[in-house]
C-alpha cells in the first residue's frame, strides 16, 4: 500500500506519549524533533527530489518564526492568522527569488541561497525596531487554534506532530504525482525533462517556493511554542544542520528526511552528556554515517535490517540441514 | 523562401509538409555547424539524417528542439515557427526525441519514466496534487495505463518496475523510445538510437520503427548504421560539413556519386 509506511509512523507518533508519559524525552525533545521534520522533509522536496541546493533555508525558518513574532506582538494579530500570513509572505519571497537564483547551478547557486540565508540574518539582527535585534522577542502569545489555546508539553507535542505528519503527507503525495516526477525529472536530467514539456524553471520554482511554506510553518510553531525568538535560531549553522539532516536520512526520500532530522535531533541531546567532546564525536559520526552509508540513514538501516535478515534465515536453514 | 529549399520530386511532397527546415545557420565560435540546411518532411515517413562524424546531424537535432539558437531560418512544423521557441514549448507542439547520450531519469523506475513522458497529456496543480484530490487519483491511474501501453508497443511491459539505471544498455535505449511516445507525438526524432546495440537488438530495432511509422508518427532519424537507414528510411537527406549534400530516396542516395566521394572519396584522397 502506498501510504502503509506513513500509517506506522503516524501511529509510533501517537503512542509514544501513551507509552511514556509524563517523559522530558518525548514532548520536548519530540516537539523539536517535529519541528526539524516539517524543515527537513521541505528541503528535501528541494535537495533531494528537484536537485537544487539551499543553504540559507534558516532564512524562511526565521521569516515564519518572525511573522508570527512580530504580528502577534505588536499587531496583536491572532495568532493563527499571523501564521497564515508568514505562509504567504514566505511562498511570495521564496517565488520573487526563485527564478533568479535558480538560474544558477551548483556551486554558484549554494553561494547565492548562502547569500540569501546570511542577508536574512543580518536583518534580522539590525532591523531592531521590528525585529527586537540580537536580543530577540519575548512575549510571544501561544497559538489559538479557534478558541483553543494550546497550553503544555504535551499539547504542544499534539499540535506539532499533527502539523508534521500533515507535511509529511503532503510531501509523500507530492512525490508520487505529475509534479513529482516532474521535479525528479528536472533532477535526472534537465534536457530530458524539458524535451518531455516539462518547464524546468517553473518546476524549480515550485519546488522552492514549497519548502519556503514549510520552513515557515515550522517557524511559525517554533515562535509562539518558545514564546520568544532571536536571530540565533536562524543562521548559518542551522541552515547547515538543515542540509545535514536531509544528507544524513538520505535524499530524495521523504522517511529519509524524517530519519535525518529525528536522528540529529537525538543525537544533539544525547551528545550533551559529553559537555566538551560534543562536536568532537557530533562530527565523527556524522562522518562515519555518511562513509558506511553513503545512501543516508534510512536506505543504509533498512538494508542492513534485510541483510540482517537473510542471514539469520540462512543460518536457520544451515542447522535444520545439520 | 521556396527557391532555397531543394527540388523534390512532386510525387513524395504533398501540400504543406509536417517539418518545413530552411536556410539553418548555426555556428558555435567560427566553426559554421549548420551553413544553411533546407529540407522538408512529409507526414507518415521515416525520413534519415545521414553525414559523416561532425557533419551537423546532432547539431541539426538540437537545433529543431530549441536546446541551440539557430542564428538564421526558419523551422516550420505544422505551419508553426518553432524558431526561438523554448524547449518545453516545442515538445508541446508535438515533437519527441531520444538522445544520442543517455538522458534517462536514472532515479526513477521504468514506468515513471515513461509517465514523464505523458506530462504534456494532463495537467495537474501544485494543490491538487498534495492533497491528493480524487481527480488527482484518476489522472494518475489514465498516466499509468499511457505509459504501460507505450512500453507494451516497445515490449518492455515486464520491466516497468525495474529502477532505469539498472537495464542493459540496449534496453535503456527502448526506454528512451517508449518515454518519447508516450508522449504522442507527431513527430519522433530519434538520434542514433542503433548505436551500441548488437545485431538482433537492430533487427529488432528495425521493427520497432515501422512499427512506428505504420501508427502514424513520423520519425526523423539519425542513424550510422546504413543496413539499418537503407532498410527503413523513405527519404534521405545528406549532410556533409554543415550543408545538405543530397536528398532522396535510398535508391537515389546510393546511387550519388556526391555521395560517394565524401563518404570513401575524402577517405581515398587520404590515402594517396
Amino acid at each position: 500500500m502506498r501510504l502503509a509506511g506513513f500509517y506506522i509512523f503516524a501511529a509510533v507518533v501517537a503512542l509514544l506519549p501513551v507509552l511514556f508519559p509524563d517523559n522530558y524525552f518525548v514532548v520536548v525533545v519530540g516537539t523539536s524533533a517535529g519541528l526539524h521534520v516539517i524543515l527537513a522533509v521541505g528541503l528535501n522536496l528541494l535537495i533531494g527530489y528537484a536537485g537544487q541546493i539551499s543553504l540559507g533555508h534558516a532564512a524562511f525558518f526565521g521569516l515564519g518564526a518572525y511573522a508570527s513574532a512580530i504580528l502577534s506582538t505588536r499587531f496583536d494579530w491572532p495568532s493563527l492568522l499571523a501564521l497564515v500570513a508568514g505562509l504567504i509572505a514566505a511562498g511570495l519571497i521564496a517565488w520573487v527569488f526563485a527564478r533568479p537564483i535558480l538560474r544558477l547551478r551548483g556551486h554558484y547557486l549554494a553561494m547565492a541561497t548562502l547569500g540569501f540565508g546570511i542577508i536574512a540574518h543580518v536583518i534580522m539582527v539590525q532591523a531592531t525596531q521590528w525585529t527586537g535585534g540580537p536580543d530577540g522577542l519575548a512575549g510571544i502569545p501561544p497559538l489559538n487554534l479557534l478558541g483553543w489555546q494550546v497550553d503544555g508539553d504535551l499539547q504542544w507535542y499534539g499540535v506539532i506532530a499533527a502539523a508534521m505528519l500533515l507535511v509529511v503527507w503532503l510531501s509523500l503525495n507530492l512525490v508520487d504525482s505529475q509534479v513529482g516526477r516532474a521535479l525528479r525529472a528536472v533532477h535526472g536530467s534537465e534536457f530530458a525533462a524539458r524535451m518531455m514539456g516539462i518547464d524546468t524553471a517553473r518546476t524549480k520554482t515550485q519546488a522552492f517556493v514549497v519548502s519556503a511554506v514549510f520552513a515557515a510553518f515550522a517557524g511559525s510553531l517554533f515562535a509562539h511554542q518558545q514564546a520568544f525568538v532571536s536571530p540565533d535560531s536562524f543562521n548559518l549553522t542551522v541552515s547547515v544542520e538543515l542540509v545535514t539532516m536531509v544528507v544524513l536520512g538520505g535524499l530524495a526520500s521523504t522517511f529519509g528526511a524524517v530519519c535525518g532530522a529525528i536522528a540529529l535531533t537525538l543525537l544533539q541531546q544525547g551528545l550533551v552528556v559529553f559537555e566538551d567532546y560534543e562536536m568532537l564525536i557530533h562530527g565523527a559520526l556524522l562522518m562515519a554515517v555518511m562513509i558506511f552509508m553513503p545512501q543516508g540513514l534510512f536506505v543504509g538501516l533498512t538494508q542492513a535490517a534485510h541483510r540482517l535478515g537473510s542471514t539469520l534465515a540462512r543460518s536457520k536453514f544451515r542447522r535444520s540441514l545439520d | 523562401m521556396t527557391a532555397m529549399i531543394a527540388p523534390l520530386p512532386l510525387s513524395s511532397t504533398p501540400a504543406s509538409p509536417l517539418l518545413a527546415v530552411t536556410g539553418l545557420e548555426q555556428s558555435f565560435g567560427g566553426v559554421m555547424a549548420l551553413a544553411g540546411v533546407s529540407f522538408q518532411v512529409a507526414e507518415g515517413l521515416v525520413y534519415a539524417v545521414i553525414g559523416p562524424n561532425g557533419a551537423g546531424k546532432t547539431t541539426l537535432f538540437n537545433a529543431l528542439c530549441g536546446f541551440y539558437q539557430p542564428s538564421s531560418g526558419s523551422i516550420r512544423f505544422t505551419e508553426r515557427e518553432l524558431l526561438g521557441l523554448p524547449t518545453h514549448r516545442i515538445a508541446a507542439c508535438g515533437i519527441a526525441r531520444t538522445f544520442q547520450n543517455l538522458q534517462l531519469f536514472f532515479n526513477m523506475t521504468v514506468l515513471e519514466n515513461v509517465m514523464v513522458g505523458c506530462h504534456l497529456r494532463t495537467k495537474t496543480s501544485l494543490f491538487a496534487a498534495a492533497l491528493r484530490l480524487p481527480r488527482v487519483r484518476r489522472q494518475e491511474q489514465r498516466l499509468r495505463d499511457w505509459a504501460i501501453e507505450a512500453l507494451e508497443l516497445c515490449e518492455l511491459a515486464d520491466r516497468a518496475t525495474q529502477s532505469a539505471g539498472t537495464l542493459p544498455y540496449g534496453l535503456m535505449k527502448r526506454v528512451e523510445i517508449a518515454r518519447a511516445l508516450a508522449a504522442k507525438p507527431r513527430l519522433l526524432l530519434l538520434d542514433e538510437p542503433a548505436a551500441g546495440l548488437n545485431d538482433t537488438e537492430t533487427l529488432a530495432l528495425r521493427d520497432l520503427i515501422t512499427r512506428i511509422r505504420d501508427s502514424g508518427v513520423t520519425i526523423l532519424l539519425v542513424e550510422h548504421h546504413m543496413p539499418l537507414v537503407m532498410g527503413v528510411s523513405d527519404r534521405l537527406l545528406v549532410l556533409d560539413y554543415g550543408s545538405v549534400l543530397a536528398e532522396g530516396t535510398p535508391a537515389e542516395i546510393q546511387a550519388d556519386p556526391r555521395v560517394v566521394a565524401a563518404y570513401l572519396g575524402g577517405a581515398v584522397n587520404y590515402a594517396v
